[in-house]
């Protein structure tokens, strides 16, 4: 029992160990709040709202709050909570904002937290960077670039977990 | 035998018979009807029914469109940032994956924002899937009664400045070839189960 238990043990640290090392993902900081590989997905034709995602963290000791942003192909910015629960999604805008409190890290991902993009003017085009901002109640607002991925991307390449294509469920969007 | 005995022997028979019509008639009233009896009193609901929507294309679209193939249904709206777009996606990866079988299944996508999302808007839209996935729209009442047939809820949410988004049931619903219903895909399921429920639907047809 204790030999199987430390082979367990053994096999779980050797699976550990060539654990893809992550590529270099953009970082931002704004005050205390680190601001992860602000992302998104190419959206589907003539689409009126796309979302985005970023991974935050707070490395102060006071809770901050995501309260909003802007991105340059969408007339305005919206800070939403999703859930798909037995089957049914549902969709809300947080206010006043996404609370991250110290020592914590918040990711705004797929079936989450994301930012609504509302209004978009332009499609995105994948490979490429779109400026914006991400607006913290305390830290302010600091600039940033969301990494366009292709559509159905499940996550940033460089985020992701180690997949290197953005997600392998990527479809490139056939206009 | 006096006449009144045998009169009222006579209507007791009757009764007897009327009752043993009335029994008959009940029985095979009952074994003819017995699934729909069970689904009526809670056994397996019936999901789906007659609907006349409009699809992306202009053209009308029915029930009677779905009938004699498996398809899968899945309700949404344009403005859905996440889960609507994803689901599309690998709904048209899944019928690339299908190869020649992808032929074999249809798949609607149905708007429950008919408001904003138009015949024109969905032609558009449908052309970042695949080109054999078939978007539909129609008036509010036609998409309340299919909503209501295939089960699926939908809600406003009011936003800021008169916008709003929308509650709905994401999952992609799939029937077989008689129509009846068979499994579902979920959001983020994942992609070799999905492929798997799809094979085993078309190739059961």
């Amino acid at each position: 029992m204790m030999l199987r238990l430390m082979h367990i043990c053994v096999v779980l640290a050797i699976v550990q160990l060539p654990m893809p090392v992550r590529a270099q993902s953009q970082e931002y900081q704004a005050g205390a709040i680190k601001v992860t590989q602000p992302w998104l997905r190419v959206p589907p034709a003539a689409a009126k709202v796309a979302a985005g995602f970023v991974t935050l963290t707070n490395t102060g000791t006071a809770p901050d709050r995501l309260i909003g942003g802007t991105v340059s192909n969408a007339a305005r910015v919206e800070v939403h909570e999703m859930s798909v629960v037995a089957g049914v999604m549902r969709m809300r805008q947080l206010q006043p904002g996404l609370e991250i409190k110290p020592g914590e890290t918040v990711a705004l991902e797929p079936g989450s937290y994301h930012l609504m993009f509302l209004d978009l003017q332009k499609s995105p085009v994948a490979g490429t960077n779109l400026k914006g901002t991400l607006v913290f109640e305390k830290a302010g607002a600091v600039d940033i670039e969301y990494k366009v991925e292709p559509a159905g991307a499940r996550s940033s390449a460089k985020a992701g977990k180690g997949s290197g294509s953005g997600s392998g469920a990527g479809r490139n969007a056939s206009q | 035998m006096p006449v009144s005995s045998l009169l009222r022997r006579i209507r007791f028979a009757a009764w007897v018979a009327v009752a043993l019509g009335l029994t008959a008639g009940g029985v095979f009233f009952l074994t003819r009807n017995a699934p729909e009896i069970q689904k009526a009193i809670g056994g397996v609901a019936r999901i789906g029914g007659p609907f006349q929507l409009t699809a992306h294309t202009g053209q009308p679209f029915s029930d009677r469109d779905l009938t004699g193939k498996p398809y899968a249904i899945f309700f949404g709206f344009t403005r859905c940032p996440d889960v609507c777009p994803t689901t599309l996606n690998d709904l048209s990866l899944r019928l690339e994956e299908l190869k020649a079988d992808g032929d074999k299944l249809r798949v609607v996508y149905v708007s429950i924002d008919p408001e904003r999302d138009t015949p024109e808007f969905l032609a558009e839209y449908m052309k970042s899937f695949d080109k054999r996935i078939v978007g539909l729209t129609g008036t509010a009442a036609q998409i309340a009664g299919i909503a209501k047939a295939y089960r699926v809820i939908y809600e406003k949410v009011p936003g800021a400045a008169g916008d709003y988004t929308m509650n709905h049931t994401a999952s992609v619903y799939l029937f077989d070839a008689k129509g009846d219903f068979a499994s579902t895909l979920a959001y983020q399921e994942g992609e070799k189960s999905q492929l798997a429920k799809l094979k085993k639907l078309v190739g059961g047809s």
